[in-house]
């Protein structure tokens, strides 16, 4: 009897690895606040920094993403600035922590939805990894653009034409 | 022999446990423990400071003690006509009455107990729909709004609405105990009540429904045709008594509370606009009640400072509508620009809130804004001279 009181309980009780939305602020979105990793700025006049900015202060979110790129087009520094919720001050941080290290395209692959599956975001805050995963295409596109302006010139002329 | 059964089962039950008002300690494991620094209930888990008494307030330990008799011992229907059980419970249920209509200067026989005062709004306006006439129409306005703490002027609607023969209706939830409300000054004709935001528990309240003139309200909720048939369904005596306590307590000390919570509300306000720059105050700085302080902190996106402020309880935004993404619907209709919408945060000082609550609150407020600051592209670009208007933003 005492045993499948205990196993019906153990049914009710919430798993750990379940996402606790419902408690409140999941840990890891608020570890990204109170341990802060690569906030702040890169010099955006660098040739070899990029700089993504996403977002509108009407919808109450935005993003600031900027990476250093080396000669080998590999991600070597990056930096962020977020005016958002926990949940995009998070998403943004850690976009800024998976850049480092991947080269350029490598980058370009980084999709929404790990981003959100590493934070546990629930339903109602999956935007504000959408808005990270723009920030980064963003910031690479900005770079692209330093390195070969004439090129997309071009490009754009033939897209046109 | 059967003494001898009787003297046994006594002795096999367990001794009786002493009636305590204190709520039990949570087991640990069950709530989150939150971040140190400040003492909590039952000298266990530690909880935050609770500064959002506009979502609920606790309730006052004299209107528990009110309480008390009719949740244990007095467990009779109130609508019991035949037995003492009934009667006892009928007096408290009508002593809580003239408690309520004292507050407002009412009469008792125009009081109606409901679960609350999103039922009586509903009463309030459904039902007069329902016995609409040819020329009658309704007003409807909040005294003292929840998210801001502006007062509406009232008086003036008042008479506005009795010179054109119109119905007026208030919900006063934020606003009774808490500032003057007399129907007959004020000429309302209908008003909600809510007891868990005056200190009192949660599950009941009350409309006020004029006699004289007679305003006519047809009943919703079919039944055994209490509360003169315009609410059926059994009065629960507890929490009718509760109500009416709340609303004695909060007659004796409206004056002394208001006075309190000015100079508190004075104090969380001047500390924070001294030491942070850019801070507005959401709503009319004269007509207001001064415990709903709702402050924009320019830059920085509210629902971030109120996570960062983890040992404070705080609202942004109407607690009705957390769920939504839509900045406050309020904040919207006066004007407010739609990024401050963003940044609001609301304070609530009431009855029971210490200086030293207030101090805390401010001290972490004022950190926080200043470190999420140092984190928003917003303000690095106003410090460096750019007008945030002038910028393209990308739409998404």
């Amino acid at each position: 009897m005492a045993a499948l009181r205990a196993a019906g309980a153990a049914l009710l009780r919430p798993g750990r690895g379940e996402a606790v939305a419902r408690l409140g602020y999941h840990k890891k979105v608020v570890d990204h606040y109170e341990n802060p990793r690569n906030v702040g700025s890169l010099d955006r006049n660098a040739k070899n920094v990029g700089t993504g900015l996403v977002g509108a202060p009407a919808c109450g979110d935005v993003m600031k993403l900027q990476v250093e790129v080396d000669e080998n087009g590999r991600i070597v520094d990056a930096r962020f600035k977020t005016f958002g919720c926990g949940s995009a001050i998070a998403s943004s941080s850690l976009a800024t922590e998976w850049v480092k290290g991947k080269t350029v395209d490598e980058a370009l692959k980084i999709k929404n939805t790990d981003i959100a599956k590493e934070l546990c975001l629930p339903p109602v805050k999956l935007h504000c990894s959408m808005l990270a995963e723009d920030a980064i295409k963003a910031a690479l596109a900005d770079y692209k653009l330093k390195q070969d302006p004439n090129k997309e010139e071009s490009e754009k002329k033939a897209n046109n034409a | 022999m059967l003494l001898w059964r009787r003297l046994a089962a006594l002795r096999a039950a367990p001794a009786p446990r002493r009636l305590s008002a204190a709520a039990p300690r949570p087991a640990p494991g069950q709530v989150p423990a939150p971040a140190p620094g400040r003492s909590g209930d039952g000298g266990g888990a530690l909880r935050p400071l609770y500064m959002d008494v506009q979502a609920t307030t606790p309730l006052d330990p004299r209107v528990l003690d009110s309480m008390l008799p009719y949740l244990t011992a007095y467990y009779g229907n109130p609508h019991s006509r035949t037995h003492a059980y009934g009667w006892e419970s009928e007096a408290a249920m009508e002593k809580a009455r003239r408690q309520v209509a004292d507050l407002i200067g009412a009469d008792s026989r125009e009081i109606i107990f409901t679960s609350g005062a999103t039922e009586s709004n509903n009463m309030a306006i459904k039902e007069l729909e329902a016995a609409f006439q040819p020329d009658t129409t309704l007003v409807s306005v909040m005294t003292v709004n929840n998210e801001i703490g502006v007062k509406q002027p009232i008086h003036d609607i008042g008479e506005i609405c009795r010179a054109h023969k119109v119905f007026f209706h208030t919900d006063a939830a934020q606003a009774i105990g808490k500032i003057p409300m007399d129907v007959n000054d004020m000429k309302i004709d209908l008003m909600s009540i809510s007891a868990h935001k005056i200190y009192g528990p949660k599950g009941v309240g009350a409309i006020y429904v004029r006699r004289r003139p007679r305003v006519r309200l047809e009943p919703l909720q079919s039944g055994g045709g209490q509360e003169r048939g315009l609410r059926s369904g059994t009065v629960p005596t507890p929490l009718a008594v509760g109500l009416g306590a709340a609303c004695e307590v909060a007659q004796q000390e409206m004056e002394y509370d208001h006075k309190r919570i000015s100079q508190l509300a004075e104090r969380l306000v001047t500390k924070i606009m001294s030491e942070v720059p850019d801070v507005v105050m959401n709503g009319d700085r004269e007509h207001r009640y001064p415990g709903c302080i709702n402050l924009s902190f320019a830059y920085v996106e509210g629902e971030s400072l109120l996570m960062a402020l983890k040992d404070v309880a705080l609202s942004s935004g109407s607690a009705c509508t957390s769920a939504s993404l839509e900045p406050s619907y309020v904040l919207r209709a006066i004007g407010t620009d739609e990024d401050l919408a963003h940044s609001s945060i609301r304070f609530g000082i009431g009855r029971f809130t210490t200086e030293e609550e207030v101090d805390y609150t401010v001290q972490k407020c004022i950190q926080h804004v200043k470190r999420l600051r140092e984190m928003s592209p917003l303000w690095e670009m106003v410090q460096d001279g750019i007008d945030l208007k002038s910028i393209k933003w990308t739409q998404h």
